[in-house]
Order: C-alpha cells, then structure tokens, then sequence
C-alpha cells in the first residue's frame, strides 16, 4: 500500500494552540509547528489557517433506518450526512425492521457501515425481542458479534418493566455493556403530543409530563445502584431530570447522560404552529428546561451530546399534528447547534466541546480509536471547523433523506470544512469527497 | 383576518363584528323567505372528519340562507387510516374551487394545519378540532349570553359587550374545545369567567388562562352567576378514573334539581343556564333544568346558524375588520333585500 499522507497546517488544536499535524496512514504522525520537509515529505497540504481542529465527532444516538425504511434513510445516506456534520463515528439505533434483536441483524447493519465507508457505524442492540419489553434479546451474541455490540437500548420504546430493566442493567455487565434507556413512563404518556404545561393546554393536545421521564430516570439509578451497572441516559430533557442525575452521580451511581442539541435549543412554544417538524420525543419543554439542560452538559451532570437523528418522509409530517411521526434530523446541524447554545454563550469552550461530542461518547460506546486526544499515534479521526462562518440551514440541501429539521431557515454558526476519517478525507472544502476504504476486515 | 380558527386570536373588534352581523343575520331567520343572496356562486365545503350532524347542519343551514353552494365531505376516522391525507383531501376540495372550507377533525391544530400549510387558497372556519378550539360555538354562547346581557339591562345588544356579566362553566374542561373557546372569548369581550371541574379534568397550565378555577360548584353559584354552562360529559371519560362513578360526578358537578332550587333560593332569577349539546340529561344537568325556562339550550341552537352566516359572510366578502382596527363596518344586508326566488 502506497502511503497517504495529509498536513494540515496552521489548524487551531481544540481552539488552544495553532500547529501543523501530520497524518499518515491512517495515524496523527506528527504535530507541530515547525515541521521539516523530511518529516512532511510528499503530503498534500491543507490550509486550515483560521480553522479549529476537533477529534471527530461521535454520536451515540443516530436512526439510519436500514433495514426496513430504506425510504427514510439508509446506511449510505445517513453516514454521508453524519461525516458532513463532523462525525467519524455514529451508533445506528435498533428500531429498524426487523429490529436489531440478533447478531445477524447487527452485523448486516456494521457491514453495511463498513461498505459505505463514511464513518465507523456501531450497531446498538435492542435490550428485548422486537422491542416488545417481554423479553431479553441475545445481547451477549450481539457483543460477541463482529459488530462487538457494547450499547443496547429499546430507544423509542422505555424498558418500562423495572424487572426487565433490572435484568438487563445485570446481564450486560457480563461483557462490560451499558443500557441506553429511553426513559418514558408508558402508561403516563398515552396518547401523549407534547410537553405538558401552559401550551399543552391551550392548544389541546394531550401532554408528556416531565414526571413520565423523571420517575423513570430515578426508578433506573437506583437500579444501577443496586446491581452495580451501567446506565445511560438518553435525551435528557427536563430540569428534573438533570436533578436526579446530578443526585446520582454525587452518590457514585454509574450513570451517564445525553441531551440532544434540538433539547439545547428548540421550546415547546414552536409547537403553537401546529407544524408537526417540531413534533419529538421526548418532547421540546420550556425555556427553564433548556436552560438547565445547557448548565448541565456545561458542568459535566450531562456527559454527552447525541443528535437523536430520526429522518422521516416528507408525508410523515405533512399531516395533522396527532397523525405526524416523532422525530427530528440533527446530524448535519449538531455541531452548529451546540456551537450557537454552548460556545457562543461562553458556557463552554472548544476542548469542553471535544469532551461532550467525541471524547465521553466513545468511551461510553467503548470505541478505543475514536474520541483520541490530537496527539501523535492516535488515530486520525478529525474535523476541521470554520467556527466564524454562518449558515442558513437548508433541509434541502442536506445529504440525509429527511427534510424534517427543526432548523430550517435558521442561521447558525459554524461550518465543517474538512472530515479525517481513519486519515481519509470523507469531507473536504465543506462538501463530500470520497469514502474511506478499511484495507483489513475485522 | 382570513381564517376563524380559534378565539384567542380573534380580536375585540372582529368578535364584535360577528356578532353584530349576526345579529343582522337572525332578521333572515325570520323571514319567510330565509335567503339572502350574499355568497350566491360561491361553494363551502364541509369537511367533517369526525361525526357531528348538529354542526354540520347548522353550518349547511346557514351557507344556504346565504345561497352558497354546499358540498358535504365525510371523512370519519383518520385520514391516515383511511389512507388519504388531510392534504390531498384538501387538495381535492381546492381543485374543485372551493372559497371555504368548514373544517371539524378530530386532532387538534388540524384547521391551522389548512390555513397555514399552503396547501389550499380557502377561507378556513374550524368547526371543532380535537380539544383545542370551536369558535363558532363560542360566537353563538356569546350572542346568546349578549342577547340576555342587553335585555337585562335595556340596552340595544348590537355593538355591545359583556362587560361585568359573570359566567361559571362546568365540566369536563380539559378534554373540552368548548370551554378553551369560551375562556378566551368572554375574556376578549370582558366577562368574568369561573371554570368549574373535578381537578382531574383540568388541563396541567389552566391557572394560566384568564379565568378564576373552583372545585366547588355550589360555591361558585353562591358567589353570584349570571350565566351557567354545563360541558357534556363524554362516555370514554367515565371509565378513565377521572372520577370516580357518574353518581358521584352528578352529585358533586351536575346541575342538577337542587342546585336549580338553589338559584331560586338564592334569588337570582335572571340567570340563565346554557348547554352546547348534545345533553347527558341526569349526568351533567337535569331535565327540570334543561327545560327550565332559565335554559338557553335552544336559542343557541338558533343562534348557531346566524353566528355561522356572519363568519362566512364576512371572510368570504373579505370585510372582516383588521384586528384592533376600532371602525363601524357598513351594514351587511340591507334588509329590504328579496332574496333569491331559484331555491327549490
């Protein structure tokens, strides 16, 4: 193989310090800023002057929806948006038809991750048969599957039977696995459109109380507590939930939480338009909530960012309210998202950004060459941003097949110039360039 | 304003409009002759996606006293159910030209969903969606509350309000479109207004409208009334523990014989008691005082018709006064006007 070498030059490392780094076969092969000529030898150089350089990006929380609704999205589709967004790794949640249940469904959606070749793809595993919440699915041929399931979640649906909860937090630590729970109490949100509150009842649509999340995410960490497992928590939504998980943490329960950037946002005031594009679940809440969201992804209570992206057709939102699907897309708008409510507020930095959107992600999902500081001999998964630029977002326009996002016409900060996946470059100048090709199967 | 969607939108001087037209437009009701020709050649299309005879009747009858034609769409169940879209249903109406489309569905933000999604051109009327709004039931229980206000007080009721008048609404308020309507409405129009429920039917935010809430009806009638309106009860409720059985809903949140007693006793013998329909005769009011002569239960359905007539009228001529714009609108129908002899 011949050697394929970048030099990315004069990039802002986390927003700290401006250096030049080296990449070569796939690996970070020097950083610096007065690199020989013997050390860059042929490399192609790219100019990222005025550019912020990040780990690539890594959510834990993506809908590619194949198999089964191919006509939402696909593997190929949904990771070409993912590497636009930033992204060098994306976790493909269960809901698919059939359900990622076995270790043959797992492992057709990693290979098709590994042939479409845009970002790693890691399967999550569905904690019970067909999501049904009667039953455990065979998570441990998942994990010994090549996909080497670690995360399982029912996501769209709660494990809501607290024995099968208990079962599943025990089981999964006998491969180091993680529940990612999709806290919503069933029975308190039947029927349930939007946040409950003040515009709940005005416009007449049957609420989602903060509670439904609330006693779920308190009944799980006492769970974990109990039987000495991991918990994630996915999209974080409420105030109260940020409480109990801040609880929880100071008692050293292992637990680990999200929040979705439409959640650091987005209000439920949107939702007196009656446009069903702001129809999500867990629902957008009020402003209060939003505020505690970002002051908890800001001091660590919330340990990660993850896009919950959940392409839809066109024809699942053109509808009436009640009739419409539950969901938003957010891979290509997540990194300007948490950019306009973290950093442009001075609630975080870049580093902190790295920490919340790759670093504690791919330690939650165990990947070991993603998340890696910038630093020679890691792997070469980076993003470079143009965190001065703004954009008007454009559903259209976009790589994924959803045109359903919240942010449609809004103008946001900050652009990717460039992906690094594996030391190939998926993105270059802001726009696709070619997948990279693993030369090894695993 | 294009569109009559809901009531909290609608501004003191559209309101007052609709009612004054209406007024107007009761003098055709009785005539012998109860047509008038201001909407002849145009088409309204009721599209009921829920069943409701009583309002799409009285929605036909008052686009035919305006000698509109009228094209009825049943569209019970869902519309994903029964495999077409509201927009394509829509769509359908619109390529069959039609001007308005009397919308009641079952989902709530349905009709704002036509009015605002660029699918059609029409006027849109909600005629009840989901449990978010009906303002033409709110229009009618205010022409017919007015009514009442003006003649108490002597006055000519056309270009009034209901300044100072107290009203206790009663019932099953958080699945209610009725109430929502009716709260924003008289707030609008200056009443005071007591919501009356079982905590259980009232909706989690409600201490943020512009109303007082009592669990006590006997108190809230006791503190002065002059209107009473009874919400129905829906039969899906009453085994959703939301109270306990209907005895002990009647008991406690009825209008029932005693509490008619009560009105007497209490000396306020011009209160009158409304009821959108239809009526749980013995749950949420009694036959003595459903058929008492306090009950207005009648005259709004008569009022009905004339509250529908004045907002077709006015959003299909185009004269509807722009919000917060104080102006006297110029007579609707001149009353000598003959009317249309082709109505068979």
């Amino acid at each position: 193989m011949t050697s394929v070498s970048y030099l990315i030059r004069s990039a802002s490392l986390l927003g700290q310090t401006t250096a030049d780094v080296l990449i070569r076969d796939g690996i970070i092969a020097a950083v610096g800023t007065d690199l020989g000529a013997d050390v860059i030898g042929d490399a192609t150089v790219i100019d990222a002057a005025g550019l912020i350089a990040l780990p690539g990006m890594v959510d834990l929380h993506t809908h590619l929806r194949e198999p089964g609704r191919e006509d939402s999205e696909t593997v190929e589709t949904g990771t070409r948006a993912a590497a636009l967004g930033g992204f060098t790794a994306v976790h493909a949640m269960a809901n698919s038809s059939p359900v990622a249940d076995t270790a043959g469904v797992v492992e057709q959606v990693f290979s098709l991750g590994r042939e479409s070749g845009w970002v790693d793809v890691r399967p999550v595993g569905a904690v019970t048969v067909g999501l049904a919440g009667t039953q455990l699915a065979e998570l441990g041929a998942m994990a010994d599957s090549r996909a080497r399931v670690r995360v399982f979640s029912d996501d769209g649906i709660c494990v809501s039977d607290p024995v099968m909860m208990r079962r599943a937090l025990e089981y999964v630590k006998a491969f180091d696995g993680v529940i990612a729970q999709h806290a919503q109490e069933p029975r308190l949100t039947e029927g349930a459109q939007m946040n409950e509150g003040i515009v709940s009842a005005d416009l007449g649509l049957a609420g989602w109380p903060a509670v439904a999340e609330e006693s779920i995410i308190a009944r799980d960490v006492l769970l974990a507590q109990h039987v000495g497992s991991r918990l994630h928590v996915c999209h974080v939504s409420t105030a109260g939930s940020v409480e109990i998980i801040r609880w929880a943490k100071e008692r050293g329960i292992s637990v680990t939480a999200e929040v979705t950037p439409h959640h650091l946002l987005l209000t439920e005031e949107l939702v007196r338009s009656y446009n069903p594009v702001y129809k999500v679940n867990p629902p957008l809440r009020a402003d209060a909530d939003v505020h505690a969201l970002r002051a908890a992804l800001a001091d660590g209570t919330i340990d990660i960012v993850g896009t919950d992206h959940a392409p839809h057709p066109s024809e699942a939102k053109e509808c009436e309210w009640a009739s419409a699907a539950m969901g938003m897309t957010g891979l290509e708008t997540a990194l300007s998202v948490v950019q306009e409510t973290m950093i442009e507020t001075g609630l975080m930095s870049w580093a902190d950004f790295a920490r919340v959107t790759s670093t504690a992600p791919a330690q939650i999902g165990q990947l070991a060459d993603q998340g890696r500081p910038l630093e020679v001999g890691e792997p070469a998964n980076i993003v470079l941003v143009d965190a001065a630029a703004r954009w008007n977002v454009d559903p259209a326009a976009m790589a994924t097949k959803g045109r359903n996002s919240p942010f449609a016409s809004m103008e946001l900060p900050g652009k990717v110039v460039a992906t690094f996946f594996h030391g190939h470059p998926t993105v270059l100048n802001g726009a696709l360039n070619t997948p990279y090709r693993a030369v090894t199967a695993s | 304003m294009r569109h009559l969607l809901d009531t909290e939108s609608l501004s003191y001087n559209n309101a007052i409009q609709i009612l004054d037209t209406a007024q107007e437009m009761s003098a055709v009701g009785e005539r012998e002759i109860k047509k008038i020709p201001a909407l002849r050649g145009r088409t309204v299309v009721n599209l009921f996606f829920e069943d409701s005879t009583r309002t799409r009747i009285s929605f036909e009858a008052a686009a035919k006293r305006l000698s509109a034609d009228v094209i009825n769409f049943s569209a019970k169940g869902s519309s994903v159910s029964k495999g077409e879209s509201l927009k394509d249903t829509a769509q359908t109406l619109e390529a069959m030209s039609a001007d308005a489309v009397v919308i009641r569905h079952w989902a709530s933000g349905a009709p704002a969903r036509l009015a605002n999604s660029g699918w059609i051109d029409a006027a849109v009327i909600n005629a009840g969606d989901g449990t978010h709004a009906h303002p033409t039931q709110a229009l009618l229980d205010a022409f017919t509350m007015r009514a009442h206000w003006a003649k108490l007080s002597g006055t000519a009721s056309v270009g009034a309000d209901l300044k100072g008048m107290r009203v206790v609404i009663a019932g099953d308020v958080l699945h209610s479109r009725v109430a929502r309507s009716n709260v924003w409405l008289l707030r609008t129009l200056g009443a005071h207004v007591t919501l009356v429920a079982p905590p259980t039917l009232l909706p989690i935010g409600v201490e943020h409208w512009p109303c007082e809430i009592s669990y006590d009806l006997d108190a809230a009638l006791e503190a002065g009334v002059d209107a009473i309106m009874m919400l129905r009860v829906q039969a899906e409720r009453m085994n959703a523990s939301f109270f306990p059985s209907t005895r002990e809903y009647a008991r406690r949140w009825g209008f029932d014989d005693a509490r008619l007693a009560k009105l007497d006793a209490l000396a306020q013998k011009d209160t009158i008691i409304m009821h959108p329909g239809p009526m749980n005769r013995g749950l949420e009011i009694s036959s003595a005082a459903a058929d008492s002569p306090r009950s207005t239960v009648l005259a709004q359905v008569r009022n009905g018709v004339s509250v529908r007539m004045a907002a077709l009228y006015l959003l299909l001529s185009g004269d509807m006064r722009e919000p917060a714009t104080p102006s006297n609108f110029p007579p609707v129908v001149a009353p000598s006007v003959p009317s249309v002899k082709d109505f068979s």
